[in-house]
């Protein structure tokens, strides 16, 4: 699950200037989840678009917009209508803008910022979070990340500016590392906070060169194919 | 006497807070090093205090240096990685600057770029590993220096906590400071003498000198402002009801921070004074204090 949310309009409208004409593009996957770019956005885009002096072209939500297969068979039945435009607004993740824009030979804008969610891969309520660091914690921590759960992402102990077991960046966020000696504490565990804790490999927080900017999947192979226009 | 000789001979140690300001302009802390030379051991340099954007604690340093003080260079893990922070050190040594203070650091979003991106390579516990490394003449990764430094590094502690999960992280924080090279501590500022003695009973054993850390109270204002935003700071209300009767601010001020130092001179091994803008009253401080 990946968190987008729409762009300020005036945001939009600015990308937009000088053209008339536009092509909106929503996603059914994470976007709709989001309220950022399903099948009721789009819609609501086109209205304010259209009050705004633009001619919106067509537009269309497709399932995962991640999907560059998917983008071009699903757009090719509406050649016409894309073409016709000047752009095309695209109402969803950085993924999906940038699938769109390898799969399009058209201006492509974005309508939507992704949102960090620090660590979570889903949008359950939960507060575990893991940032992929390549070397975890948790023995150290009773399954406390220290890494997300700390608004520093300190290590080796709190730093001392709590306030009640709040962080005191949010009062509404309780300290990592309390919840850590907590749990520990809980656990007959007190003393892993003993341990002393060597600098982190951040090297292995990079993703490998390898996997950057590419996609594992099979159908990738369709890239190959030629643009659709 | 430096700081390093005066804790190691037992000698109560007076250091002093000296925020650089925003520009070029070092007037201000000329003049405050001219007041400080002869009456404090050390001076302390900040390192963006607050995350404020200001004048390097490094330049500083070197300019407190020049005029006679022993300065002690406050090294913060928000802005720098491990790279900067380990030459900074070198830099620091080839200056001539012999103690440091290693900090975590104040989150940038409570300072005035609050959309600068935190570093936090290192942590305090970290650094100070760092600091004991290039002592003794390598880096992080294990490379042999040419030429090591000799620094006399020190840490931060808060005495005073609301929670038991705040006040058992800083001591075993404390230790684990210590067991990668801190030689000594300097305090949050203390208001209660009576919760100060009952920490430095807890941290006797560590056999590490501790600098009660002293901020003067300006008014009423300040004071409780320091207790709904400081963290670890408890201004009991009979030092606020002082300030609100006292009808010299400045004089009651100045008395309360100096009774608290005679208190504390029995308790600890030296004071921190964080004067936080009334640097040149430090000199009365200390008069008043008899010191």
């Amino acid at each position: 699950m990946i968190v987008s949310q729409q762009k300020p309009f005036e945001e939009i409208l600015d990308y937009l200037e000088g053209e008339e004409r536009v092509f909106i593009l929503g996603c059914n996957g994470c976007a709709e989840a989001s309220g950022s770019g399903g099948p009721a956005q789009v819609t609501e885009m086109q209205s304010i678009l259209e009050e705004n002096g633009k001619r919106v072209t067509g537009s269309m939500v497709i399932d995962f917009l991640c999907q560059k297969a998917l983008v071009k068979s699903r757009l090719r039945p509406r050649t016409e209508q894309v073409e016709a435009a000047d752009s095309i607004l695209i109402m969803t993740c950085g993924l999906g803008i940038q699938a769109v824009a390898a799969s399009v030979n058209k201006v492509c804008h974005p309508a939507c910022d992704t949102v960090n969610m620090g660590g979570s891969r889903a949008e359950w309520k939960g507060k575990e979070r893991c940032l992929e660091c390549g070397e975890c914690l948790l023995e150290y921590t009773g399954g406390i990340c220290p890494l997300t759960a700390c608004t520093k992402g300190l290590i080796n102990g709190a730093c001392g500016g709590a306030s009640n077991g709040k962080c005191e960046l949010d009062p509404e966020k309780d300290c990592g590392w309390e919840l850590i000696y907590e749990r520990l504490k809980q656990k007959n565990q007190l003393d892993k906070l003993r341990k002393f804790i060597p600098p982190k490999d951040y090297s292995k927080m990079m993703p490998s060169p390898k996997l950057m900017s590419t996609s594992l999947w099979a159908l990738e192979q369709i890239d190959h194919e030629e643009k659709m226009e | 006497m430096s700081l390093r000789s005066a804790l190691e001979s037992g000698k109560f140690a007076i250091t002093a807070e000296v925020g650089p300001l925003k520009g070029t302009d070092v007037s201000e802390i000329e003049e405050v090093a001219e007041l400080l030379l002869g009456r404090v051991t050390a001076t302390n340099v900040t390192d963006q205090q607050s995350s404020v954007m200001r004048l390097g604690s490094l330049a500083t340093c070197h300019l407190l240096k020049e005029k006679g003080l022993d300065p002690v260079f406050q090294m913060t893990c928000r802005d720098r990685n491990r790279v900067a922070l380990q030459s900074d050190m070198l830099s620091a040594h080839v200056l001539g600057i012999e103690n440091v203070l290693a900090l975590t650091g104040d989150l940038p979003s409570l300072g005035d770029h609050p959309q600068a991106k935190p570093v936090y390579d290192l942590d305090s516990v970290q650094l100070l590993w760092a600091i004991n490394r290039l002592n003794e003449g390598y880096d992080l990764v294990g490379n042999e220096l040419q030429g090591k430094t000799n620094f006399f590094s020190g840490a931060v502690v808060t005495p005073e906590a609301d929670t038991e999960a705040k006040l058992e992280l800083q001591l075993i924080k404390m230790e684990k400071k210590i067991a990668v090279g801190a030689k000594f501590f300097q305090t949050q500022a203390v208001y209660d003498v009576g919760t100060f003695a009952k920490f430095m009973k807890r941290v006797e054993g560590f056999k590490v000198p501790v600098l009660a850390g002293v901020i003067p109270l300006k008014s009423v204002g300040m004071a409780r402002f320091m207790n709904k935003n400081v963290s670890g700071v408890f201004v009991p209300e009979e030092l606020i009801d002082k300030m609100a009767k006292a009808e010299n601010k400045v004089a009651t001020g100045i008395g309360i921070a100096a009774n608290l130092i005679k208190e504390l001179k029995d308790i600890c091994q030296g004071v921190h004074l964080m004067a936080i803008g009334w640097e040149k009253r430090v000199p009365a401080i200390l008069d008043a204090a008899g010191l």
